[in-house]
């Protein structure tokens, strides 16, 4: 780790970053040259983001150093870290899109007039502009509304402006994601000529076919440690999902289920909105879990969603132990005994404010009336049974959920749902943001429920997860399931695979 | 109970700082007079509140009671209807206005405020072309039915005037009567029935709601139905209380006043919160403090500015003692979110 030699432009050393109760990043090295794109691949979790939050300037890391151009900085907000050229450009877009291209570009840092009134410099903001446009060859007016242009050029709009404070080092955060093939490859274009330029790019991707196609080097990450570096000629495929895997899979539970042959969930040639062309066939039978892998954004959450009537499925159908329902609101997927815990625990699935009880006999208020006036006797036995039966850590059924920790808060929302008895369990990421303690109660109450009969679905994008619960693994990739896994055929490795869309 | 002190204590102190600075303020005659137009205006920020519980507002407000006071007015002297076939077109009239303010937010998914604004400037000029801008009086008839307002509970319920004098002096006036008639009726939907819960989540969190599997849009339709109905209402009594209607005036403003008593009472306009006592205490503020105004001798034209500037420091005050609060639960989510999550930050 000595080369501060010619041509290094940033070197990051040892850095580790702790969140309480988790090691995010421990010990990891990264050095990046004069104009070359440097790939930094990882699953889920692996750390990538917090390791370049860190070189943004976002967090401060706990141990290690950063030098700059052979000199050590102390990156301490995101102002330092483009003052001293470095731009990231993020996953999702950060544009104003009622505004102009030339303003979106130099906002916040727009040149004014000399006289009093200190107005913005139009003529300039526009010149000055062009010669960014230019420079990627991004054929747009800079008077063009943002909002106008393709979600590809919109991309554009954000490097130029990455370009606008001069940056050396541009950060890209899975830039392609929403873009389209065409789109994609006039990024690489423009890429690999700021490369030329002597700019060099930190490049995170999922898509192996990219990175193959643009990186100069590649660095992986696992579990927020190196696991090491591919230079040119190495990168392939195969030799990167070979780092980001390869850890232990850890035993979650002592399986006391079975699982039968007897279907309990089924929904076939399911057209998902957002993914027209791509239907959906899925069994999930009695006493099994099924878990759904995938990386985040593969379209699992907007499957959920249609599976539970939040949006209305184009075609096909869902049958619940043999009858077939048809789901267009989610009332009807509560009648037919399906039940969704959202991925946004706050947002979907609770009404924070409110109280434990409100929340867990929300769903099931239908249940709990006389000619509609609530029968309080019993909203309150259902609501203390229930929160009882989960564990929920409360000083009492009154108290408001926002008060809970996020394990007990993801207790309520499965307490609402288990009050109704449900058929078909639909869990979205069901230990996200919950420490190790509630994630272990929680996977033994996926466990038990499997035990008793009712068909689980559970979504993670959790390695471990998805190994450690799973009695049969689907995997989805860009909105189409890719391919199935049975217990014997677990690994890691093949998981990945199908999740990257490569067979 | 602890929620109404803060505002009741208020409605105390500005009870008992004007009767010293003139005891006739505290005379049997005022006071009944403050009940009335505490019942009128208060039937008024019910139904508003409802929609406010939601997260959304009604502007139309003052422009039904003009429209179907004028309406209402109309029918019986001019068009010479049956009292009770009024009534019961104002109460279906205004229930259709609802639905189809109601309908236009949640399925067009136009914002409440232009829809009860459009709503607003719409019933108003109906309400002069129905009219020909003509003022529509009521005259010397229909003594029974001025008696929704003129009388008193419980003096003029006693036969042939037999109520004991201190009864007529202190018997509440009937429309404060039939708002906690109203009053009763909706505390027992919001606070016992499956719908007010229903409201308060969606109003909280409407996705949440969704995602529960409540009907949100039929929930939001139904508290802009209340409100229209109990505007359509208010509009009859105030026809009938002050004996005439002016199309193009009567009601104006009353929609702010109407949201002025919920605001004081509690009702948060960021929805998800309400409670009706509240908004009656609340709405008591507003009247007491109008009369007082005129009683202390403070100068006419200044009665908006203190009007708004009471509203403004109770409100204000409840914020900064609010926000307050959230700041510090901000603070204490934050450190657990930082936990646990950061494992999974990819």
């Amino acid at each position: 780790m000595t080369e501060t030699g010619n041509g290094t432009v940033l070197e990051m050393r040892g850095i580790s970053k702790f969140f309480p109760g988790v090691k995010a990043l421990d010990d990891v090295s990264l050095t990046l040259k004069q104009g070359e794109v440097l790939a930094l691949i990882g699953e889920n979790g692996a750390g990538k983001s917090t390791l370049m939050k860190v070189l943004g300037g976002v967090y401060q890391p706990d141990s290690g150093s950063i030098l700059v151009d052979g000199l050590p900085c102390d990156i301490e907000s995101v102002q330092k870290a483009t003052a001293l050229g470095i731009a990231f450009v993020h996953q999702e877009l950060n544009l104003s899109d009622n505004l102009d291209v030339a303003a979106n570009v130099f906002l916040g840092r727009e040149p004014r007039n000399r006289d009093f009134l200190k107005l913005v410099d139009r003529k300039k903001i526009n010149a000055d502009t062009q010669v960014l446009l230019d420079k990627i060859e991004l054929d747009c007016a800079p008077t063009e509304i943002v909002g106008n242009l393709s979600l590809g050029n919109q991309q554009m709009i954000e490097i130029a402006k990455a370009l606008s404070i001069n940056a050396k080092i541009l950060i890209m955060d899975e830039p392609t994601s929403s873009l389209c093939v065409r789109e994609s490859e006039q990024l690489f274009k423009v890429i690999k000529d700021l490369r030329n330029h002597g700019i060099s790019v930190i490049y995170i991707s999922h898509r192996m076919g990219e990175v193959v196609d643009l990186a100069d080097r590649v660095i992986a990450l696992r579990d927020g440690r190196n696991s090491g570096f591919l230079a040119k000629a190495e990168i392939s495929a195969m030799s990167m999902i070979k780092l980001m895997v390869g850890r232990d899979v850890e035993k979650f539970y002592h399986k006391d289920h079975e699982a039968t042959d007897i279907p309990v969930f089924e929904c076939k040639d399911f057209i998902v909105p957002e993914h027209p062309g791509n239907p959906v066939n899925l069994v999930v039978r009695r006493g099994e879990i099924l878990v759904m892998a995938g990386l985040v954004g593969a379209g699992r959450t907007e499957l959920a969603h249609a599976l539970f009537g939040i949006t209305k499925a184009l075609g096909g159908e869902v049958l619940v132990e043999g009858t077939r329902y048809s789901i267009d609101d989610p009332k009807d997927a509560i009648a037919a005994g399906i039940a969704l815990v959202p991925e946004d625990r706050k947002q979907c699935g609770l009404v924070i404010e409110q109280s434990i009880e409100r929340n867990i006999t929300l769903a099931g208020l239908d249940a709990c009336q006389k000619m509609k006036l609530i029968d309080f006797g019993k909203v309150r036995t259902i609501a203390s049974r229930m929160a009882g039966a989960l564990d929920v850590r409360m000083s009492g059924i009154e108290q408001a959920v926002e008060n809970l920790s996020g394990g007990n808060q993801q207790k309520v929302v499965l307490a609402k749902w288990l009050s109704m008895g449900p058929r078909v369990l639909v869990l979205d990421e069901p230990t996200r943001g919950i420490d190790v303690v509630a994630k272990e109660e929680i996977y033994r109450l996926i466990e038990k429920l499997a035990a008793e009969g009712v068909a689980m679905l559970v979504i993670s994008s959790e390695m471990q997860e998805v190994l450690g619960i799973a009695d049969r693994i689907v995997v989805m990739h860009e909105g189409a399931i890719s391919g199935e896994l049975q217990k014997a055929e677990f690994s890691e490795e093949a998981v990945m695979k199908l999740a990257m869309g490569c067979n | 109970m602890k929620k109404y002190i803060g505002i009741a204590s208020i409605l105390l102190g500005i009870i008992v700082f004007t009767t010293i600075l003139d005891p006739q303020f505290f005379s049997p005659y005022n006071i009944m007079n403050l009940f009335r137009w505490t019942g009128l205006f208060g039937i008024l920020s019910i139904g508003v509140g409802f929609v406010i519980m939601t997260g959304g507002i009604d502007l139309s407000v003052g422009s039904i009671v003009g429209f179907l006071g004028a309406l209402s007015v109309n029918l019986l002297v001019t068009r010479s209807w049956s009292i009770p076939a009024v009534i019961v077109f104002t109460i279906v009239f205004s229930m259709a206005i609802g639905l189809v303010q109601g309908l236009l937010v949640t399925k067009v998914k136009i914002q409440s405020f232009v829809v009860t604004l459009t709503g607003l400037f719409i019933y108003r000029g109906l309400s002069r072309f129905f009219t020909n801008d003509v003022t529509q009086g009521l005259g010397n008839d229909f003594a029974g039915l001025k008696f929704l307002v003129k009388g008193t509970f419980p003096a003029d319920f006693f036969p042939n005037d037999s109520a004991p004098q201190f009864l007529k002096d202190w018997s509440l006036p009937m429309p404060f009567m039939i708002m906690l008639v109203i009053a009763i009726g909706l505390s027992v939907f919001l606070n016992r029935s499956i719908y007010g819960r229903y409201i308060l989540a969606l109003g909280r969190n409407e996705k949440a709601a969704r995602f529960s599997g409540i009907d949100t849009d039929r929930m939001i339709v139904i508290t802009y139905i209340i409100s229209a109905t109990c505007a359509g209402i208010g509009g009859f009594l105030f026809a009938l209380d002050l004996n005439s209607v002016q199309p193009s005036t009567a009601g104006n403003m009353y929609e702010l006043y109407a949201i002025a008593g919920c605001v004081v009472g509690g009702i948060s306009l960021r929805g998800g919160v309400g409670n009706i006592a509240g908004v009656i205490i609340g709405v008591a503020i507003v009247r007491v403090l109008y009369n007082a105004i005129n009683i202390v001798g403070i100068p006419n034209t200044l009665e908006y500015v203190v009007i708004g500037l009471v509203i403004l420091i109770g409100v204000g005050a409840d914020e900064v003692r609010k926000n307050y609060g959230i700041k510090k639960r901000m603070m204490r989510i934050r450190a657990e979110i930082k936990t646990p999550a950061a494992g999974r930050i990819a």
